[in-house]
């Protein structure tokens, strides 16, 4: 039961996003950026980046969809749940790994972040606006993961539904909404 | 000393914002709306809110230039807003702002502490869906902006004078127009 009136049928951040539309632009148009336009991290590698901070926030419904774009676009459901759960034994990139150690520091608080930990990711082939992209990546994911969370959306567990959703935002990114209209009763039933 | 080469001179999310200006559009437009916009909250009440969540932060930056903010939108009153840092609840704020600090301090820690009962309890003391949903949303995206700064080991200086000069600005001009001066001043650097 969500905290405040927010439209019904409307999962996570879209209740949010169609409650206030004014503030929902920014806010897709900062997600669009990060993750969908091109970069030399790969949009799948930055999916990860999401779905990493917000599992560790334990916010459902991001890491789900988030998780769900990660697995469209890397072909691949297995390496999203390691990256979950063990990102160090996952089959990624060092590269990718030291970015996902300055991720999980940012996640915690940006002070943690140490001088050795940059070096460390420059050392494997990380660029400034790669780590800067990976501060703010997480540093994003800690507004929408607390956002989904703190005005106590409904976060259904149906995996269908955001299969659908990851794939939605895997093809075209975050400028125009992947629920567009309430979500039905036979996806919602959870 | 920042852990990648930020543009120099420019403290806090001045300088991360400069680097990357494509991301800087958006940030800017947001805390802007949040602010600034129209709202049944004062100007004053919503700094303080952004201010204390980046105390609870211990962001130098954010609670000191948002702390100056609050303070021009509020008579220059510094006090209050050191007040509202420290302890709140002793503040001479509005027994609704205190209530929407409960909540900020609980989104800053993690959303899923807000209760069914601290809705209510603002919502008796007179909030609206929109203040509870801009409250949450203030704390959440300070908890972005908090660690953006920090997380990328920007500049912070000491001098209050820095940011009580700059706190008028912004309280008087806003965030966009101020930020526009050094998001066009480093692209015209970096054409040349």
């Amino acid at each position: 039961m969500p905290h405040i009136d927010l439209p019904d049928g409307f999962p996570g951040i879209s209740a949010g996003f169609t409650f206030r539309p004014e503030t929902a632009k920014p806010m897709r148009q900062l997600a669009h950026i990060l993750l969908h336009e091109p970069n030399s991290l790969s949009p799948g590698e930055r999916e990860l980046i999401a779905t990493y901070v917000s599992s560790r926030n334990n916010c459902h419904f991001c890491q789900s969809s988030h998780g769900a774009a990660a697995a469209c676009h890397l072909g691949d459901a297995t390496v999203v749940n390691q990256v979950k759960t063990d990102f160090l034994s996952a089959p990624i990139s060092d590269k990718l790994k030291s970015l996902l150690i300055i991720a999980g520091k940012v996640q915690q608080d940006g002070k943690l972040v140490s001088s050795a930990d940059v070096q460390a990711a420059r050392n494997l082939g990380a660029t400034d606006l790669e780590i800067h992209d990976t501060v703010l990546i997480a540093a994003a994911f800690c507004m929408y993961n607390r956002y989904v969370d703190g005005l106590g959306t409904w976060q259904p567990s149906n995996p269908e539904m955001y299969a659908q959703m990851g794939r939605h935002l895997a093809d075209e990114g975050y400028l125009a909404p992947s629920i567009k209209q309430p979500v039905e009763q036979a996806l919602s039933a959870s | 000393m920042p852990h990648i080469a930020l543009p120099p001179g420019l403290p806090g999310i001045r300088g991360a914002m400069a680097f990357r200006p494509e991301t800087a559009r958006p940030l800017n437009a947001l805390v802007e709306i949040l602010l600034t916009g129209p709202s049944t909250l004062t100007r004053g009440e919503r700094e303080l809110i952004a201010t204390y969540v980046s105390s609870r932060n211990c962001t130098h930056y954010c609670h000191s230039i948002h702390g100056a903010v609050a303070a021009a939108h509020l008579g220059g009153d510094e006090a209050l807003v050191k007040q509202v840092k420290t302890d709140f609840t002793q503040a001479n704020i509005s027994p609704k702002l205190k209530a929407l600090l409960i909540i900020a301090g609980k989104v800053q820690q993690d959303g899923k502490l807000v209760t069914a009962a601290d809705v209510q309890a603002a919502r008796v003391l007179g909030a609206t869906d929109l203040e509870i949903h801009d409250t949450v949303l203030i704390a959440a995206a300070f908890c972005m902006y908090n660690r953006y700064v920090d997380g990328l080991g920007t500049d912070q200086p000491d001098d209050e004078a820095l940011y009580r000069e700059r706190g008028r600005r912004v309280a008087r001009d806003g965030y966009v127009t101020v930020s526009e001066e050094y998001l066009a001043t480093h692209a015209h650097a970096a054409a040349h």
